[in-house]
């Protein structure tokens, strides 16, 4: 058993911060230089962490697979980042965004470290504004807001369709200025391969080149992974091609406990698929379900029609729409939360209503024509226009003109590694920040908020709490690369390669990874069951194990295979898929993004179970070599001052 | 959506390193999908060559949306290929007539030397940045970010340039293969903001140096670079970075 303590500070939810930032101990600007730190990943945490760091003095070496810091998938994020500014008025505090986020969670997150972002959320935007980031405005040339789901605010800062972009830019700006000054050392087109743990504590990494192929050894006194979630587990996902959960999960079986891995966000509004040889889903930020209406057709003749190409949308009149989440949650409408919304559009689809013409049926419609007479072109041109002229690149339709076809699609990852209030993980030195770890999202995370936890755990925690574990660590010498440990750890990813170049199978990666992803997608997906769910354990052991015979790899691994990249990755997603169904079995009850069919009330929401499951899963690995076995940790939740509800979005409470 | 498909021979650039000379390798590809994007396509051919027991062909991509712009192929002889205001990722296979011949190569220019098939170096753009395209502040100690206010339209047309999303498709298609477009772009949406106005002129002068001393050629205003930027970045940046870099350096 691992001992989880959570080290949450003593005194009032509003206190908690302060008082552990006046009570943490702090490395001395002279010390700082004798520290050196690894940082995995160059998304919005990565990369906001490393900067910090250099600039506070310690020697930063950063990692990322992409051949640029500057492409980490963070760039993708469309729609906003929230920050309780309360520039419009309108009621917001840091108390209100806390209090959205516990909730939108579904009560299955941390109060401490929740109440903690939304504190920090409001020096995010300061500091993206100093270092140029454009965000939208009004014209008397203050910032401009919108609102995104599961909310009554405004209180989402954004820049056009692409307010991602603009983040990690500005981040990827401050990086870059430190490698100017020689404070971080960059290494891009490089792969975590493994975690080296010396004396319990994590001392450095093991890597590849992606290039050269060459396997090469890295010290730190402390080890950070910034490298995002696992959503890529699905093979179709709105993730990048490359986002893997690798570095997390060679952590994991090294000592690192996993959090809720079942708790999976699928984001209700994706372009839907198109055919077998689809690579990736495309995402439509959630910011378009401020104007735009999600609908399918109320008579079952009409879908069909639709689908056949025997009627165009534009056909249905109004009377025949259903919208069918204005009519189930009147006070949130389009805008309730990404779970809530995902899961109307699959009991539509389920229901025979889906009108895309693909081999499931799945998709509905979102539609701007009420926007347009309401607001203009004009306006909805200027606040979507990229947005729109992205689908029509990708589908052929005109938005402007005839409805967005969309459908849930897998998107982002609440379960991660387990870290305390300082984000360290269960091995001491190794902290996780941003989507990698499990912290501030529960069961289901809000729109717009990733953004806000990857900035915040970068610029404003994490440069803070490593600093209370490297207090005593400033007279620890760097332990040089020929530890017998690193030697150790070396010989065992150069076996693991050799394993997978020597299989010379049939199939290819994407060929396994695919069927892998549809084991999840139909048991693992937006409703899950006992009997799907055992199933689905079975199956992935089988397809794991017809893998590790038949996988095919050209090539060599001496220099860029971007096959045995995949299969890396590849491997360690059907280990982390297993124990994603294990805990979707063992958590019996629904809650924000997991939901049990078994478990929900008579108008079909989902039914949580707060006297038995109201915890942090954290899994401890207890396998080796090819048995694959897990322990079962609990971390209680204490809302101390938060009253816990049943999450509602049929009223505005 | 009709499931419409297309035969299509293709030829491929295919160079084992940076040292290797480099051909041109002719497959077919029959089946194809319209509605299939370029690389999905890309995908299918490797498919092919992994089964065939041959050596898939190396590019780069990532996100498959349009944003990270690691993508970048030259295809029948136009950066990200023949359509306007796209990626080669946003690029869809129901641009192609059934039995037409694509040719693809990668980017090809003196400071992008090719790492492998389709895949360049492009770390020269990272340089470029490393060298000043930032706004020297530390993280802490920000004011309000209401405390300057921003006019409108300046921070769009200051969004507009921080749109690029550094592929290098100017430098790729510039026949000196000067990186101007992209300097410009970051120069300008940084220049543009009172934040960012204290260190111009050090700004301007530093990239400018970097860009020069990497390799890249000059300007001559031909505007290639402009049609085929994904992110549509118009070359009136390039005016407004030749005025930063008078400024910098008539002020002594």
């Amino acid at each position: 058993m691992i001992k989880l303590d959570a080290k949450i500070p003593q005194g009032r939810l509003a206190e908690k911060w302060t008082n552990y930032k006046e009570s943490q101990a702090l490395v001395s600007p002279a010390n700082k230089r004798k520290l050196d730190i690894i940082v995995v990943g160059t998304g919005l945490a990565g990369a906001s962490a490393a900067a910090s760091l250099a600039e506070m003095g310690f020697n930063v070496k950063v990692f990322c697979y992409q051949d640029s810091p500057r492409r980490a998938h963070s760039v993708a994020a469309q729609g906003g980042i929230n920050a309780a500014k309360n520039y419009q008025n309108d009621g917001d505090s840091i108390w209100r965004l806390y209090y959205d986020t516990i909730k939108g969670g579904d009560y299955r997150s941390r109060e401490a470290n929740v109440y903690r972002l939304a504190e920090v959320s409001v020096n995010i935007i300061d500091q993206a504004v100093a270092q140029g980031v454009p965000f939208a405005r009004e014209y008397g040339g203050l910032l401009a807001n919108r609102s995104f789901g599961g909310v009554l605010v405004s209180r989402t800062f954004y820049a056009r369709g692409q307010t991602g972009q603009q983040l990690l830019l500005g981040a990827y700006q401050a990086l870059m200025r430190q490698v100017n000054t020689g404070k971080i050392k960059l290494y891009p087109r490089t792969e975590m391969m493994d975690l080296v743990i010396i004396d319990g504590r994590a001392r450095g990494i093991i890597t590849r080149n992606l290039i050269t192929g060459k396997i090469e050894r890295h010290f730190g006194h402390a080890v950070v992974l910034a490298t995002g979630g696992y959503g890529n587990v699905y093979f179709l996902s709105t993730n990048a091609m490359g986002s893997n959960g690798s570095a997390v999960w060679k952590a994991h079986k090294r000592g690192a406990a996993f959090a809720n891995p079942a708790f999976v966000q699928i984001h209700p509004t994706a372009i839907p698929q198109h055919g077998p040889y689809q690579s990736k889903l495309t995402l439509m930020s959630e910011s378009l379900r401020n104007d735009g209406r999600i609908w399918v057709p109320k008579k079952l003749e009409d879908a069909e029609a639709i689908r056949e190409g025997r009627k165009r949308p534009e056909d249905i009149p109004d009377e025949d729409r259903d919208f069918y989440l204005e009519r189930m949650y009147p006070a949130y409408g389009n805008l309730v939360p990404r779970d809530v919304a995902a899961r109307a559009a699959k009991k539509m689809c389920d229901a025979g209503y889906g009108i895309e013409n693909n081999p499931t049926k799945e998709g509905v419609f979102l539609d701007f024509k009420y926007a347009i007479e309401r607001l203009g072109k004009k306006v909805i041109e200027e606040r979507y226009g990229n947005l729109f002229e992205m689908y029509e690149k990708i589908t052929g339709d005109n938005p402007y003109e005839t409805p967005m076809k969309i459908y849930p699609a897998v998107h982002y990852t609440m379960g991660g590694l387990w870290v305390d209030y300082e984000l360290m993980s269960t091995i001491p030195g190794l902290f996780v920040i941003g989507e990698a770890n499990f912290s501030d999202h529960g069961a289901n995370r809000l729109g717009a908020s990733a953004l806000m936890q990857g900035l915040a755990d970068g610029y404003f925690i994490l440069p803070y709490t490593i600093q209370n574990y490297l207090a005593d660590q400033i007279n620890v010498e760097p332990i040089p690369t020929d530890h017998p440990e690193f030697e150790k750890v070396e010989k065992e990813v150069q076996d693991h390669i050799n394993h997978l170049m020597n299989i010379n199978g049939k199939y290819s990666v994407d060929h396994f990874h695919r069927e892998l992803g549809k084991i999840m997608w139909n048991k693992v997906g937006i409703a899950r069951n006992a009997n799907g769910l055992k199933e689905a354990i079975e199956e992935i052991r089988a397809l794991r194990e017809e893998f590790w015979k038949n996988v095919r790899i050209p090539g060599s691994a001496d220099g860029i295979n971007v096959e045995l990249e995949k299969a890396n990755r590849v491997a360690d997603f059907f280990e982390l898929a297993e124990l994603m169904a294990i805990d979707a079995l063992h958590r019996e009850e629904s809650c924000g993004g997991h939901f049990r069919e078994e478990y929900q009330t008579e108008e079909g929401e989902p039914l949580r179970r707060d006297d038995q499951f109201m915890y942090v899963a954290a899994w401890e690995y207890k396998g080796d070599g090819n048995k694959h076995e897990w322990e079962l940790n609990k971390e209680p939740l204490i809302y101390e001052e938060t009253e816990v509800k049943v999450r509602n979005y049929k009223v505005a409470k | 959506m009709a499931n419409k498909t297309i035969n299509i021979k293709l030829r491929v650039w295919r160079q084992n390193g940076p040292s290797d000379k480099g051909h041109f390798e002719t497959y077919e590809l029959n089946d194809v999908p319209t509605a299939a994007s370029f690389l999905e396509m890309m995908d299918l051919l490797n498919e092919k060559l992994i089964n065939e027991g041959k050596d898939p062909v190396a590019f780069d991509h990532d996100c498959r949306e349009g944003i990270c712009g690691a993508c970048s192929m030259y295809i029948n002889g136009r950066a990200h290929g023949p359509d306007t205001g796209i990626t080669t990722c946003q690029l869809h296979m129901r641009l192609f007539k059934d039995g037409e011949t694509i040719t693809v190569e990668p980017w090809r220019a003196k400071a992008f030397p090719v790492i492998k098939d389709l895949m360049v170096d492009r770390s020269a753009l990272d340089e470029i940045i490393k060298a000043g395209g930032y706004i020297s502040v530390n993280t802490g100690g920000a004011p309000d970010a209401n405390t300057i206010p921003i006019p409108k339209d300046v921070a769009e047309r200051a969004f507009d340039a921080a749109n690029c999303i550094g592929c290098g498709a100017c430098v790729a298609t510039c026949k000196n293969h000067s990186a101007m477009l992209f300097v410009a772009a970051k120069v300008s949406h940084l220049a543009l903001l009172p934040q960012g106005q204290v260190e111009a002129e050090r700004r301007a002068k530093a990239m400018i140096a970097k860009m020069d001393e990497l390799g890249f050629g000059t300007c001559s205003n031909t505007g290639a670079c402009e049609v085929e930027c994904p992110k549509g970045i118009s070359i009136s940046f390039i005016a407004k970075l030749n005025r930063e870099y008078l400024k910098a350096n008539l002020i002594p």
